[in-house]
């Protein structure tokens, strides 16, 4: 005979998270699968991408700092780079951090409303930032610094673009979710949802924090 | 007589529960952004005052503790599982291991 014991709060949380009518039970609160850690699986993956992210941005940070002085006969970080102009970039994606997380805690209020708007609100602003980087380089293009004039110069494109594309492919992801939700087309944990392509954007400002810094305002 | 004995929190619902518990409010996101905002500006400043060799590392200072301020607070690493610390901690840190033994080769610091 099978000793079953089940205490009685723990079996309402059990049936709150997620019992349906065909008596399935993988599901959480708010349609997230309950998994073997009790953590989000979609959300530990998110975490190891960014582990690995890590390792990416690292050997691009290197390289530049290793090869920031090699600017040969062209022009070097110096004659360059626009400190104010850059300043701003910055100021403006550290903003959309702030925007970033007034939509997360919109989205666990269950405000889809909110959500949408400071999701488009962070979009925006990570349209700027990549609108101010196009200036930079364009600008820097026309003072003569190419991505083959020296090795100072292919480091910090390589390093500073592939920065960049982050920045996009974060603006497609804000501006496809914000579309997703307002057709109401999100199944599982809203909320979850959000946070995740937080933590994605929430990256590409901490990786532009040190960018900003060694690459900008530490001189070489 | 087999005993089976069902307990919610292996499936996690008690870790969901605390983080439900430490949601910070939209205010306090506000006032670290603020503070962010702030250290950027001191950040910033160094460009057009001129502190010496204090630059260096007043800067890296400051850097890392708006790194952590994001990690920690916007990333909500601070009152999430543990487990996800360890996975980007992992990360973060065999990357400056890695590239610390990197430029160390190639003789960065000795410059």
């Amino acid at each position: 005979m099978a000793d079953i014991t089940i205490h009685k709060s723990d079996a309402v949380q059990v049936e709150a998270a997620g019992h349906d009518e065909h008596g399935h039970n993988d599901h959480g609160p708010g349609g997230a699968h309950v998994t073997a850690t009790g953590l989000s699986n979609n959300k530990m993956a998110m975490w190891l991408f960014l582990g690995s992210e890590c390792l990416l941005f690292g050997g691009l940070i290197s390289t530049y700092m290793l090869y920031r002085g090699r600017q040969g006969s062209g022009p070097g970080p110096a004659q360059v780079f626009d400190i104010p102009l850059t300043s701003v970039s910055s100021f403006i994606l550290l903003m959309s951090s702030l925007t970033m997380v007034l939509a997360v805690n919109a989205a666990k209020r269950l405000d889809d409303k909110n959500t949408r708007l400071w999701l488009m609100a962070t979009a925006l602003l990570g349209a700027l930032f990549v609108g101010g980087q196009v200036y930079e380089f364009t600008a820097f293009y026309q003072e003569g610094l190419g991505f083959t004039t020296s090795l100072f110069s292919s480091s910090f494109f390589t390093l500073t673009g592939f920065h960049g594309v982050h920045v996009t492919l974060g603006v497609v992801m804000l501006i496809a979710l914000a579309a997703i939700i307002g057709r109401g087309r999100i199944t599982g944990d809203k909320a979850e949802v959000v946070e995740i392509v937080g933590l994605y954007w929430h990256f590409v400002d901490v990786v532009w924090v040190v960018i900003f810094t060694l690459v900008y305002l530490i001189p070489a | 007589m087999s005993a089976v004995t069902e307990h919610v929190e292996d499936h996690g619902l008690v870790a969901d529960e605390a983080d439900e518990h430490h949601v910070p409010t939209d205010r306090y996101f506000i006032k670290v952004a603020l503070v962010l905002a702030l250290l950027t500006a001191l950040e910033t400043s160094t460009y057009w005052i001129h502190i010496g060799g204090f630059a260096t590392p007043l800067l890296l200072i400051l850097m890392t503790i708006k790194f952590f301020m994001i990690v920690l607070i916007f990333m909500h690493l601070k009152f999430d599982n543990k487990l996800f610390s360890v996975l980007f901690y992992m990360g973060l840190g065999l990357a400056m291991l890695v590239y610390i033994v990197f430029l160390s080769t190639f003789q960065f610091f000795a410059r």
